[in-house]
């Protein structure tokens, strides 16, 4: 049979069937929990209600956590950029970028958790900073390092990091850097270079860390679990308290769906972005025509 | 003393590596001029052009713009605009927003930006390709992009790499037509660099032929072309017939040079040399009349006469390329064709023909030591 007369569908169906197995039917399976009624030990049971909805919508402490869970991964998001740009541009443009490159992925073989205890280790009352922190003598009593919001931050930007630097690294690869020459030649400084030519030029490999990042980050469970403590929790210990302290498997399925909510939201935004900005191109040469035709 | 546009006074470049792209140059090039560096790839030219707009610093030498040294300054704040290699236009920016590029850095008002874009359009013919991306121009659109937004911020040099190197051969002579209007037009500074030798002869005040990171000749197109001062300039410049030998006789203005290749022959002598000398000389093929019938000698022109067997023939419409094989080696002779097929006599392939040509149609080079007689063909 001639290959090219196959349907692209056909070569398409495995992923499709994947997804759909896996993502797509159980997200299903989630969204039907969430407006069912809890079951005495656990499990779901009719009839439908929209009870766990308004429990989680009225409680001031859902909003709270809400608010902390994307503003740790906000934090974190940024972060891991505003570092990424530097370390991406000095690999792409570093004559050893194998060897870069294999050290930004090597903590990928160590098991996760195990890295998360490492910062445990690190930042305890006993841990490393805070020994020697106390042996210089700068400190009498222990930090207070762990636990808290930041410490989430930290240990977060410290997991994804290689999720920013490496499709920055391979969109700052492509980049031709005779249009930096271009900019500087027009007279902007190396900054303004980097960030009126350079910047825009990446955007793809910007979106994609962005994504990478602040996705997962948004769903973080073991890392506030292990390091946050009751002042760095977020949304994903909420979650697994509702499943497996109170047993509420519908609540838990509802506090799921505002992951796809922020980031379905954060698609639309993106998408409607670029059709917002053709939209104001054609406005302005519009506005153009009618200004030189009053003149 | 006199304030050039650009001058370099023994700027040389020695790469980490320890290669040395340009070494001891010294160029003056004049206010307003059109100024080509000239040399086959790899010889420093795109070196020299990214130390005066500043991306790289010399390894020693000084650089000069109006006057005053840069030497320190940093590209952008050089009155230097560069038209690149590959045009280098922003992807993400329309043809009008490329253009508007520098106006925007410097704030200008809306207003201004669109009057200074609009004149450049102007000046480069981009009428209706404002709003389009790089990627959607052809060659020559993009050509003229950049050279409008290298215009727009009125440098006092512009900087030219090769800009025409990836036209079609057609368009390259239009837009070469093109800069040469703009040029007059804004009255800066140009320098222009190219290994096409045509390209500079046709439109440069000025050139320079460089070889090895070293300047090897500097003047006008004419001086370049009828006195190359050795081998590699005449080479380079256009194609040439070279005569090795030494000096048998002089009489008055003329010597006879001894040859092993082409036996005697007359040379018209424009500096003293001494009897027993070793000399280049170099005879453009045009001067080289060729005919089938043996031309009638005359002592007192000085004639030179050899005998030979065509080996090959180039007919380009206009003119043919003739190669002749006399004795051991080969001679180039161009003839234009005014009458073609009315009255010329027809020269082919395998035919007896004699080459002759007068005395004082050749030239001395002024170094020895770059071609070798047999090298002819
Ligand atoms: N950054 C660099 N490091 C080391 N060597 C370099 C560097 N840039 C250029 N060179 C060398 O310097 C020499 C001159 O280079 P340059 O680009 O000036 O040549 P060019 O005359 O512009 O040639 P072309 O006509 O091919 O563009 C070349 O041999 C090149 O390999
Ligand atoms: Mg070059």
């Amino acid at each position: 049979m001639n290959r090219s007369s196959l349907p692209g569908i056909v070569y398409s169906l495995p992923g499709i069937a994947w997804l759909s197995f896996f993502f797509l039917i159980p997200y299903i399976i989630i969204i039907i929990y969430s407006f069912l009624t809890p079951g005495i030990y656990g499990g779901v049971t009719l009839p439908f209600s929209l009870e766990s909805y308004t429990r989680m919508l009225t409680s001031p402490g859902y909003w709270e956590l809400l608010w902390q869970t994307v503003w740790i991964s906000v934090m974190a998001t940024v972060i891991c950029l505003g570092l990424s740009l530097p370390v991406a541009y000095y690999i792409a443009t570093s004559k050893r970028k194998n060897l870069l490159l294999t050290l930004v992925v090597i903590p990928f073989w160590t098991n996760f958790l195990v890295r998360i205890f490492a910062w445990m280790l690190v930042l305890g009352r006993t841990g490393l900073v805070n020994s020697f922190l106390l042996w210089t003598g700068l400190i009498e009593q222990p930090l207070q390092l762990m636990y808290r919001p930041a410490t989430v931050i930290v240990v977060i930007v410290y997991m994804y990091l290689p999720y920013m630097i490496l499709p920055l690294y391979s969109s700052i690869e492509k980049f031709d850097f005779t249009l930096l020459e271009a900019g500087m030649d027009l007279g902007a400084n190396r900054n303004e270079a980097i960030l009126k030519v350079l910047i825009p030029s990446i955007k793809g490999g910007i979106i994609a860390g962005v994504i990478l990042v602040f996705i997962p980050a948004l769903g973080s469970y073991a890392i506030p679990d292990l390091v946050g403590g009751t002042e760095g929790a977020m949304l994903g210990n909420l979650i697994a308290k509702q499943l497996t302290v109170a047993r509420n498997w519908p609540s838990s399925s509802a506090i799921s769906m505002i992951f796809l909510l922020i980031s379905t939201l954060g698609l639309l935004v993106y998408l409607r972005m670029n059709a917002i900005q053709a939209r104001v191109r054609r406005f302005r040469v519009r506005e153009d025509y009618m200004k030189e035709q009053e003149q | 003393m006199k304030d050039y546009s650009v001058k370099l006074s023994g700027v040389t470049k020695v790469f980490e590596d320890e290669f040395t792209a340009v070494d001891k140059v010294f160029l003056s090039i004049e206010q307003g001029e059109f100024f080509s560096l000239l040399g086959p790839s790899g010889c420093g030219k795109t070196t020299i052009l990214r130390m005066i707009a500043g991306f790289e610093e010399p390894t020693s030498g000084v650089i000069f713009l109006n006057g005053r040294d840069i030497s320190k300054t940093p590209p952008h704040k050089r009155e230097v605009n560069t038209i690149f290699q590959n045009y280098a236009l922003f992807p993400h920016l329309t043809v009008f927003e490329n253009i508007a590029f520098s106006l925007r850095l410097r704030k200008k008002a809306e207003r201004e930006v669109k009057n200074e874009v609009g004149k450049m359009v102007e000046l480069s013919r981009l009428f209706g390709q404002e709003n389009k991306y790089p990627h959607q121009l052809s060659g020559g659109q993009k050509q003229r992009v950049a050279i409008a937004r290298a215009l727009v911020n009125k440098p006092s040099v512009l900087l030219l790499d090769e800009p025409l190197a990836a036209l079609d051969a057609k368009l390259r002579q239009h837009m070469l037509v093109e800069l040469d209007n703009i040029h007059d037009e804004v009255g800066i500074t140009f320098i222009y660099v190219t290994h096409d030798q045509n390209e500079a002869m046709s439109i440069s005040d000025h050139l320079a032929v460089m070889n090895e990171g070293k300047i090897v000749q500097k003047g006008d197109p004419i001086e370049v072309y009828e006195s190359p001062r050795n081998a590699f300039v005449a080479n380079f410049i256009g194609e040439t017939n070279f005569f090795v030998g030494e000096v048998a006789k002089t009489e008055g203005e003329y010597l006879l040079l001894r040859t092993t290749a082409f036996g005697d022959i007359w040379c018209y002598m424009d500096r003293e040399v001494a009897e027993g000398t070793r000399i280049e000389v170099s005879l453009r093929p045009e001067k080289v009349k060729i005919s089938k019938s043996r031309p009638r000698g005359d002592h007192k022109l000085r004639l030179n006469i050899l005998e030979g067997t065509v080996d090959e023939t180039i007919y380009l419409g206009n003119h043919t390329k003739y190669t002749v094989q006399t004795r051991e080696s080969y001679m180039k002779s161009f003839k234009q064709h005014a009458r073609y097929l009315l009255d010329e006599e027809i020269i082919e392939w395998k035919d007896r023909v004699y080459l002759w040509w007068f005395a004082d149609d050749s030239y001395l080079l002024q170094e020895t030591g770059g071609a070798r007689s047999d090298e002819q063909k």
